[in-house]
């Protein structure tokens, strides 16, 4: 059943050795393992299902399961990385989860367009404050647009407008691109410390100190 | 927090050193587990509070090992 929540996790044994043994133990850990697997995906799926009403149970099962072999091919992949920091259910569940969100994040967007350029000002717009938050409030939000035309460079204009003002999710903007999610947050990260240093050089705001 | 601070927030992200996403998934588990041993996880993985606040994906995924681990 898709929609069934994870089950309880099981006693933690010995996974390295399992998985990193020969014949019947290591089939069997593997096939424990994808078990796990395949259940934090559907429970990630399960839990972003608004995002995907129009699509059908058997497709998000294929999701699921498209996860958890994916999942399992990259902890394989870097079993010799786990490091102890957690139990080895937790570390291995994240790429689960992970595998699951970004896939359910690229068909909710499937077929929807990516605006990337300036010309989706008027989303930037509709993002403004409420009337009732005052001038200063439309006077901040303006200086931040002139800094968005002419501080940041194309490309971080483009990743800002796509992830920042249009909430395009990072993996679709990623898959867009044909780029990793990591250089995208790290474009982004620049372009808002660019626009944030912008608007305290000219009042518009605080510094922070951090 | 203002209503005018919440939305400049949300377009700039928080302030501060923030771990990136490639960091972010790597001590997530670590930093899940901290939290829901009541330890101080902010203090073990400095950086990925602010990290998860301004990436709503890794902040999806921070969400999703809490909630299948309670």
């Amino acid at each position: 059943m898709l929609m069934a929540v994870a089950s309880p996790v099981p006693v933690e044994r010995n996974w390295i050795d399992a998985l990193s043994a020969e014949g019947y133990e290591r089939d069997e850990a593997i096939a424990d393992l994808h078990d796990l697997l395949l259940r934090a995906a559907r429970f990630e799926i399960g839990r972003r299902r608004a995002a995907l009403s129009h699509v059908r149970g058997e497709e998000l099962e294929d999701l699921a399961t498209q996860a958890a072999d994916d999942a399992l091919v990259a902890i394989l992949a870097k079993l010799h990385t786990f490091r102890g920091a957690s139990r080895f259910t937790t570390w291995a569940y994240k790429f689960a989860l992970l595998e699951a969100g970004v896939r359910v994040r690229r068909r909710a967007w499937q077929g929807r367009k990516v605006v990337l350029e300036p010309e989706s000002w008027p989303s930037f717009e509709d993002s403004r404050p409420p009337v009732e938050a005052g001038p200063e409030a439309t006077e901040l939000l303006g200086a931040l647009k002139r800094a968005v035309c002419e501080d940041l460079t194309p490309h971080q204009r483009r990743v800002f407008t796509a992830l920042a003002l249009n909430e395009v999710p990072i993996d679709v903007l990623a898959e867009r691109l044909d780029t990793t999610r990591g250089a995208l947050y790290k474009t982004l990260h620049d372009a808002r410390a660019k626009l944030r240093s912008e608007l305290v050089a000219t009042g518009h705001m605080e510094e922070v100190s951090s | 927090m203002t209503e005018r601070n919440d939305h400049l927030e949300r377009l700039l992200g928080p302030a501060g050193p923030d771990i990136g996403c490639d960091e972010c998934f790597e001590r997530l588990d670590e930093y899940v587990e901290l939290e829901l041993r009541g330890a101080d996880a902010d203090a073990g993985v400095p950086g990925m509070r602010e990290h998860l606040a301004g990436c709503p994906a890794c902040g999806e995924e921070h969400e999703s090992l809490r909630a299948l681990l309670s």
